[in-house]
């Protein structure tokens, strides 16, 4: 294999970690500080990313047409209105149930995921059909060889990588990233130092959701096509991921993104079978994984479960 | 929970006498059923399936002359053989149900063929192209309107190498429509003298086809043939220019579809596509099916089968009107099918029920449409398919 062919290979596969990481950093600051496992993640990434689409169609409508206006405008409406929904999910769905038995948030937000997605596909105007979705970044290649280099692909790692970065910084350097830290680590203690429990929840969910729009609009603009199915296996990859990597850490997440990544893509090129097989080939090693290291490859500092 | 079974009869009872004395006063009411995938990736095929399986049976019921008064039950196959074969059983074993309208999706029309065998339901196929679906039993209930893959890769193979495709990538679906369409593609390909250097099988809900495009750009092929449905097809024909892959696109009748057109853009252009029968504009009566079609004012287009699902209906109705509703007596009315004339043209079943139509119409998108080859600027040598 040539060398060209081998950077398309690793480039694709750190675009699809990207996407992946974004998806479970949500899952893992959910985790993190609520013990929660919310399964409509990737349902809120499907709805983020019509809502997206659909301001790019309002945008279109109303002429403006510059092209970097319009992924302003889709990326802010996206991540803003699912933080919104997810800050909601939170209030309504999730908070109400915090004493309850995990498994019931689990089943609500599993319930909740599939109204999400069923409502895009019954209330978006053709939603069951594949909907192209806008190319708004410039799309010049540079061609290596056999390696195709592409602008807007660099631009989304780009992007990925500053959300992934900011999030980075608000836990580590902000007074509400100490807030969502010390709630993480032990509820009860948090609250008798005056933390504001709701609010740190409200705004877990809040960054979570956005992170999952920001992943969906990129999926749009990198494959140029957006279906009301998306979220439904990019959510059942991004917990993986999140697993695997350690749930309720961070870098875990991250590094679960871009493992389960490489491994689809090993899977669909170096292996003997059928490419159809790399999922299997890829869950079947996050299985094989979790024997390994129950707690996940980065496993969370402080264990509440004793 | 436990209740009473008495009230519930008594209520069936009534209920049933008060639909006896109501019917009789009009005409006898006979129900047939529409199955088609209405929601899903490929309901856009479905709902104009179901649209125009709903137009043959409203022109029916206008007609004065009609001895029954139709009903159409309508049920979603969801393009999943298991809610297929769920839902065929539903239908199968409602013996109010006389025949049926059946499956876009092969996958779904293989896995219930059993069914329809076991409770005696004659249908008619109306979008499925699997060969086995009618040649792979004796089942005497099982007809088709549309032609097989067979005919339609033989045609797209010898097309394709004549317009100078000589080494080929195959990317299809693992399930048995992508398979078939796989194993006739390369047997057919091989007689006319191409060649695959790569097959690639999929799963039919795939999102990222990137790692197999890249193996597929090293491999420097002339053209892509895809056996799949409009949902993947899309993706991979968009992420195919993603990785500056300037191949042709070869797709078969999964992909003619007004949703792959619309969900490409500009990057559908010169996509080639078979399909069997000849195009609704230039069926014998095409034009008065599409005339009925706009009349009745449907929120979706009939879509590339809708045609089929017209004639499947008609011929069902025709049939009952002749025979009588009865499933027995309709199945054996079928079983002899000659020469009958359709807005598909005539229709033959041999003895597998397989509708005899040779006709294979080429298709190459072109300025956002699907347009037949021959009346193309392709054909005319004013623009060029990739790479020639």
């Amino acid at each position: 294999m040539d060398a060209g062919l081998l950077a398309q290979f690793v480039a694709n596969g750190l675009m699809l970690g990207m996407m992946y990481a974004l998806v479970a950093v949500g899952f893992t600051l959910f985790f993190g500080v609520l013990d929660i496992i919310k399964f409509s993640h990737g349902d809120v990434l499907t709805v983020g990313t019509f809502a997206g689409f659909s301001t790019y169609l309002g945008l279109q409508a109303l002429g403006a047409t510059n092209p970097w206006l319009q992924v302003l405008a889709v990326l802010l409406v996206a991540t803003g209105s699912m933080a919104v929904l997810g800050a909601l999910i939170a209030k309504v769905l999730v908070m109400p149930l915090k004493s309850a038995p995990p498994l019931n948030i689990l089943l609500v937000t599993l319930m909740l995921g599939t109204v999400l997605r069923e409502s895009v596909r019954l209330f978006f105007p053709d939603g069951a059909n594949p909907k192209r979705f806008p190319r708004l970044l410039p799309d010049d290649a540079m061609a290596l060889g056999s390696f195709n280099l592409r602008l807007d692909s660099v631009l989304l790692f780009l992007g990925g990588l500053a959300v992934i970065v900011a999030i980075h910084v608000l836990i580590n350097r902000t007074r509400l990233g100490l807030a969502i830290r010390a709630v993480a680590q032990d509820e009860e203690t948090a609250k008798t130092m005056g933390i504001n429990f709701t609010l740190v929840v409200l705004v877990t969910f809040a960054v979570g959701s956005a992170a999952a729009a920001f992943a969906g609009v990129m999926n749009g603009l990198y494959y140029s096509e957006i279906n009301f199915g998306m979220g439904l296996l990019l959510g059942v990859i991004g917990f993986s991921a999140a697993i695997v990597g350690g749930l309720g850490n961070i870098y875990g997440a991250i590094l679960g993104g871009f493992l389960f990544a490489a491994l689809q893509t090993v899977g669909a090129v170096a292996l003997p079978f059928a490419s159809a097989y790399k999922d299997v080939f890829a869950f079947a090693v996050v299985i094989a994984i979790m024997a390994w290291r129950p707690t996940g490859l980065i496993a969370e500092r402080t264990s509440e479960r004793v | 929970m436990k209740f009473s079974r008495v009230p519930f009869a008594v209520c069936a009872a009534l209920a049933l006498g008060l639909a006896a004395g109501s019917a009789a006063a009009a005409k006898k009411e006979v129900k047939v059923v529409f199955i088609g995938p209405l929601t899903g990736g490929v309901s856009a095929n479905g709902l104009g399936g179901r649209n125009s399986a709903d137009l043959a049976v409203r022109l029916r019921n206008a007609d004065p002359k009609a001895k029954y008064k139709y009903e159409m039950v309508v049920l979603d196959d969801e393009c999943k053989p298991n809610i297929g074969v769920q839902v065929a059983t539903k239908a199968a074993s409602d013996r109010a149900i006389i025949a049926g309208a059946t499956h876009y999706c092969s996958a779904v029309a293989i896995g219930t063929v059993d069914t329809y065998h076991k409770f005696g339901l004659p249908v008619i196929v109306w979008g499925a192209v699997l060969p086995d679906i009618t040649y792979g039993n004796d089942y005497q209930e099982i007809h088709r309107v549309n032609g097989t893959m067979i005919n339609q890769n033989d045609v797209n193979a010898k097309f394709s190498t004549g317009q100078g495709f000589r080494k080929f990538a195959v990317i299809h679906d693992t399930t048995d429509y992508g398979k078939g369409h796989n194993k006739y593609f390369s047997e057919y390909l091989a007689k006319y003298g191409g060649k695959i250097v790569g097959t690639f099988g999929v799963t039919a809900d795939q999102q990222d086809f990137n790692a197999e495009l890249t193996q597929i750009k090293s491999l420097n092929v002339d053209a892509i043939y895809f056996g799949g449905l409009t949902p993947i097809g899309v993706r991979i024909r968009s992420q195919m220019d993603k990785l500056g892959i300037k191949a042709q696109f070869i797709g078969t009748s999964g992909i003619v579809s007004d949703a792959f057109i619309e969900g490409l853009g500009p990057l559908a252009e010169g996509c080639l596509a078979f399909r069997e029968g000849a195009p609704v504009e230039k069926l014998p009566g095409g034009q008065y099916f599409m005339q009925k079609y706009a009349e009745a004012k449907y929120a979706e287009g009939p879509e590339a089968y809708g045609a089929f699902a017209f004639a499947a209906m008609n011929l069902i109705l025709d049939t009952i009107e002749r025979v009588g509703p009865d499933r027995r007596k309709v199945t054996a009315a079928l079983g002899n099918v000659k020469d009958v004339d359709s807005i598909v043209g005539k229709i033959s079943f041999d003895d597998h029920g397989q509708n005899t139509v040779a006709a294979i119409t080429k298709y190459v998108a072109q300025d956002g449409k699907w347009v037949v080859w021959e009346d193309s600027e392709y054909a005319s040598g004013k623009r060029k398919l990739a790479g020639r």
